[in-house]
């Protein structure tokens, strides 16, 4: 069938879409910048990445309402459904992401000015990965590229792999300096926000590859294994 | 919505080309649309749902006058057209009907060739005097309903060959011929099958851009398609009238409610 026919549904659709991209960046910048004002112990950037979290929530809010309104007006079926109910789904991944950006933020801000424990080498590393899966399921979701959503679950594994170095090092830490404890328990919030942001990226594979295919399937089975 | 505050948007609202003001209309002693008042915008598509025998046609008429060819018919209250109202005396209905075009619900072409049937009106009304001229018309209306390609070698053919689909396509073709600023059209789709609904649906959003339209429909999913706003009416009365987002997604009557959801009865 001639696809003008649906125009209107497209045109929608599209605008939606432009939402939740800017919407992705808004969330790669937070991640980015709260971990900045970790590293650099930046209070003032900290706030920053809390009071646009705002943001971030009103467009959830405003991609949510325009899906309904989508469904309720231009009776989706099939694949076109399965688009703007992934959509919902993924708004509500992306818009936890900017809390979790937010919680690190919040602990950057409880942990004033004491000195760091020790290097975040793991850490940095573990949001570069976080940034990139991000960047790769919004990409396999926006070109339908099942491939490269089945992918970001392998790199989840190496999420976990560094957020569990990160966890024995640190319970290791206070094992031995008790007074240190509180400062290690702030940086394994920070790891563990991290570490929920790969979850939640994997929670978007899935959600691509249900487009795609129509099958809901688990792409991580960790939780499992552990 | 508070996300349209915080995200920086601002709703507008067109020009207000149709005003029908504390409307009744009367068909002898029965009273058939009871104190109706809305606001029918320029570029946009305004749809009227509701179901069979609450006014929806009688009110449309009420937009170009048609109701005046029945006899013993009253209207009270107002109806202005880009502020002026159509009911004074001294309106040249000619003009009146000129302007506010109207779609019926089952194709009526004229037994006459596709030409003379999109030459009609500018005939008619003496818009055009020249053939090289109407000539243009013809093909320019014809185009802007997509029938050109299928009807360009058979311009003097009878209209009645075509298919139902596009003899709606070509009444609409029709109205466009006298350049009309309203388009007025009663459950135009509704002796279309899906694929040929969904094509007058398509002309439909591409008009608007240089038209009003208002569209009766007892199809409510094509309202929710098609429209900007939606009114809904109930035995004479208009219930509700919002943006069509809100009357699909969140009605405030609950008699709207239970007409989309198709919980009545
Ligand atoms: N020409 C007429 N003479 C008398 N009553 C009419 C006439 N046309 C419509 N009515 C009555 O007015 C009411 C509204 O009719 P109509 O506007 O055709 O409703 P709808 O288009 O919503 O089905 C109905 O009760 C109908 O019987
Ligand atoms: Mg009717």
């Amino acid at each position: 069938m001639n696809s003008g026919l649906r125009a209107p549904f497209d045109r929608e659709f599209a605008i939606i879409q432009d939402d939740l991209l800017k919407m992705h960046q808004l969330i790669d910048e937070a991640v980015a910048r709260s971990y900045a004002s970790l590293a650099g112990r930046d209070p003032e950037l900290a706030r920053q990445v809390i009071d646009d979290d705002e943001i971030i929530n009103q467009l959830r809010f405003k991609i949510e309402e325009a899906s309904l309104a989508l469904i309720a007006t231009q009776q989706p079926t099939a694949t076109d459904l399965r688009k703007v109910i992934a959509i919902m789904h993924i708004v509500v991944e992306l818009e936890r992401m900017g809390d979790h950006a937010t919680g690190i933020a919040t602990t950057v801000l409880l942990m004033g000015d004491e000195p760091s424990l020790k290097p975040l080498v793991d850490l940095s590393k573990m949001v570069e990965l976080g940034r990139e899966m991000l960047d790769d399921s919004i990409q396999a979701l926006i070109n339908q590229d099942t491939e490269r959503a089945k992918k970001i679950a392998a790199r989840d594994d190496e999420m976990d792999k560094y957020y569990r170095a990160i966890f024995d090092e640190l319970v290791d830490i206070m094992a031995r300096q008790p007074d240190a404890a509180p400062r290690a328990t702030y940086l394994l919030w920070c790891a563990h926000n991290v570490e929920r942001i790969g979850d939640r990226v994997t929670n978007i594979a899935e959600r691509v590859v249900f487009v795609s295919t129509g099958d809901m399937q688990e792409l991580n089975i960790k939780e499992q294994q552990i | 919505m508070t996300w349209c505050k915080i995200l920086g948007m601002k709703s507008s609202g067109n020009h207000a080309k149709v005003e029908v003001r504390d409307l009744d209309f009367y068909y002898g002693h029965f009273k058939a649309l009871s104190d109706i008042s809305l606001t029918i915008r320029q570029n946009e598509i305004t749809a009227l749902i509701g179901p069979s025998g609450c006014g929806k046609s009688t009110f449309l008429r009420c937009i170009n006058r048609m109701n005046d060819t029945i006899s013993g018919t009253r209207i009270v209250g107002e109806v202005l057209i880009d502020g002026k109202d159509i009911y004074q005396d001294g309106i040249d209905l000619a003009d009146l009907r000129r302007r506010v075009g109207m779609v019926f619900q089952k194709p009526n072409p004229f037994p006459q060739s596709i030409f003379d049937n999109v030459a009609f009106g500018p005939r008619v009304l003496g818009q055009v005097n020249n053939r090289r001229r109407l000539k243009e018309v013809v093909e320019e209306s014809l185009k802007a309903v997509a029938l050109i390609d299928q009807v360009r070698d058979s311009l003097d053919e009878s209209a009645l060959n075509l298919s139902l689909g596009e003899q709606q396509r070509l009444c609409l073709a029709r109205v466009l011929a006298v350049r009309p600023e309203i388009i007025l059209m009663d459950e135009p789709c509704s002796a279309l099958d899906p694929i040929d609904t969904l094509r007058i649906e398509e002309l439909m959003l591409r008009l608007k851009n240089d038209y009003t339209i208002v569209i009766v429909t007892h199809n409510m999913q094509q309202a929710a398609r098609v429209s900007d706003r939606t009114g809904l009416f109930w035995l004479g009365e208009l219930v509700e009238f919002d943006i069509t987002n809100n009357i699909f997604t969140r009605p405030q009557e609950q008699r709207t409610e239970d007409y989309i959801s198709g919980r009545v009865g």
